[in-house]
């Protein structure tokens, strides 16, 4: 018996070639199918009345202000979220205190909380029903269906994105890096920038593109809390709802194909970026 | 620099890692913490470093009370258990960042800081591998990188936790002879903690026997042999 199996070798690495290829053409029509198809879809609607339908679209006023609102939400959220995101991260895996456990839960609060309810929340305590809201409105400060409501729903919903990418591996790397640098001499703010930040820039990067991703694409929140009013506090997605819903098809997909561009950017920019700095990577991940 | 230790106690909320210990350190030994895990030997070592601070108690050196002092204001060399080096920094940055973190009027030049690592590397015999990052070395490459590093800042003392702990015996045998060879020719005062009895036996001048967050006994290694003082330390030195 032992001769048979010599003689004819069973491969333990890989499967069979049939295996192989079922499981291959699975994926691939998977991907096709959920991944690929819609995307060119988006681009095909946008394209339905060729290029000068798609510039058309573009050069609608409404159009350009909802891309303008929804670029200067990203530009100021994903920032200042990275910002709270580095120092919620930091706090959690560096230091011990009571309540961490807590900290934790509540930075992923706006994950577990639908988008919705997290605008209404906002509408409820600054609109004109509350007695925050009533006091605003007398001092002229607008909040609500304005740019101040729309940063807040947006800085709520993608509050977690950094702070999750970063703790597990702050956490992984421990102190004793920080602790190395403290005793060489550096002060405090000197071993975070040159020992915290570059150990986390990779995950910091791919926080920050998430973040970014979901500034940019987010509805749910920002269409209860903006009263999606055209050409004022309409974003690039609810302004795809309204013209959707208006039959401007060719407008709608437009700007839908001008969302997916800059989605598709930011992984572009992802991509480049480890591709330039491959042999940093390897050289730097552990083991 | 000669180190005093007075009454010294930790605790870490209702658990004691330190009960009140006091030690002399003469200037220029080479002395051994010498325990099993969770005997406070690390703690105090880290207490040394100015990386923990004493619930009670008073730490001296050279006379002067150095218990308050910073981290950064004690200068000491400190080796970590499983060294610590930056991995995103090269060799050469991991051993120039104490010479680049001095405040500008007392940082040396670049041409400087070029001579000291490489002198450094020199002294380590590992002379070709400034370009190189810490995950492409051995064990041992990087135990000795780790040593420079902390030689670098030309420190007042030299504190080693658990220095050969990670290292295979042939390594550890050439290591000991190396960290030796160093403090002879600094004299820098230098603490290294170890669970390992015939390391602690063979390296230092001075053992610290330590047992759940007490001294057990100070002594010679000849004379812990001799006259154990109690009877863990008579088991835990037991060949």
């Amino acid at each position: 018996m032992s001769d048979i199996v010599l003689s004819r070798p069973v491969p333990v690495t890989t499967e069979p070639p049939l295996a192989r290829a079922l499981l291959v053409g699975l994926a691939i029509l998977f991907v096709a199918i959920f991944l690929f198809a819609p995307l060119a879809t988006v681009f095909a609607e946008a394209l339905a009345q060729g290029w000068r339908g798609m510039i058309a679209a573009l050069s609608l006023p409404d159009a350009q202000a909802a891309i303008r609102m929804t670029l200067s939400i990203a530009v100021i959220a994903v920032p200042l979220n990275a910002v709270f995101g580095i120092a919620a991260a930091w706090a959690i895996a560096k230091f011990d205190f009571r309540g961490k456990a807590f900290l934790i839960t509540l930075i992923d609060l706006p994950f577990s909380v639908s988008p919705v309810v997290a605008g209404l929340m906002l509408v409820l305590l600054f609109g004109a029903n509350s007695s925050l809201g009533v006091w605003l409105m007398a001092h002229d400060i607008r909040i609500v269906f304005a740019f101040p409501g729309i940063l807040l729903a947006t800085l709520f919903v993608t509050f977690p994105f950094v702070a999750r990418e970063l703790i597990p591996v702050m956490i992984e790397q421990g102190r004793t890096e920080e602790e190395a640098a403290l005793t060489l001499g550096a002060s405090g703010w000197r071993t975070f920038f040159t020992v915290t930040l570059p150990n986390i820039r990779w995950a910091l990067l791919y926080g920050v593109l998430l973040c970014n991703a979901r500034a940019m694409g987010e509805f749910g929140a920002v269409a209860v809390v903006s009263g999606k009013i055209r050409g004022e506090t309409a974003t690039m997605p609810t302004m795809v709802e309204m013209f959707f819903n208006e039959y401007l098809s060719v407008a709608a997909f437009t700007l839908a194909s001008v969302l997916a561009m800059l989605a598709l950017l930011t992984l572009l920019l992802k991509s480049l970026l480890e591709w330039r700095h491959a042999d940093l990577l390897a050289a730097t991940c552990r083991h | 620099m000669n180190i005093e230790l007075e009454e010294l106690a930790k605790e870490f909320g209702t658990e004691r890692a330190l009960h009140p210990v006091s030690l002399f350190i003469p200037s220029g030994a080479l002395i051994s913490l010498l325990g099993p895990s969770g005997s406070g030997k690390t703690t105090l070592l880290r207490i040394l470093a100015g990386l923990e601070f004493p619930t009670s108690g008073r730490v001296r050196f050279d006379g002067a009370d150095a218990t308050g002092l910073s981290v950064q204001d004690r200068r000491a060399g400190f080796v970590f258990q499983h060294y610590a080096l930056f991995r995103h920094m090269t060799v050469f940055e991991n051993v120039a960042y104490g010479l680049r973190a001095r405040p500008r009027r007392e940082r040396p030049t670049e041409a400087e800081i070029g001579r000291r690592v490489t002198r450094l590397l020199d002294l380590i015999q590992l002379p070709d591998i400034g370009a190189r990052y810490p995950n492409q070395l051995s064990g041992g490459q990087r135990q000795r990188v780790a040593l420079a590093r902390a030689l670098a800042i030309e420190p007042r003392m030299l504190l080693l936790d658990e220095p050969f702990g990670a290292l295979d015996a042939r390594v550890r045998k050439e290591l000991r002879q190396g960290l030796r060879e160093i403090h002879d020719n600094t004299g820098l005062t230098t603490v290294f903690v170890t669970h390992d009895q015939e390391e602690a036996m063979e390296l230092a001048d001075l053992v610290v026997v330590m047992s759940m967050g007490r001294i057990e006994q100070v002594g010679k290694p000849a004379e812990i042999r001799a006259r154990p003082a109690t009877e863990f330390v008579r088991t835990f030195t037991a060949v």
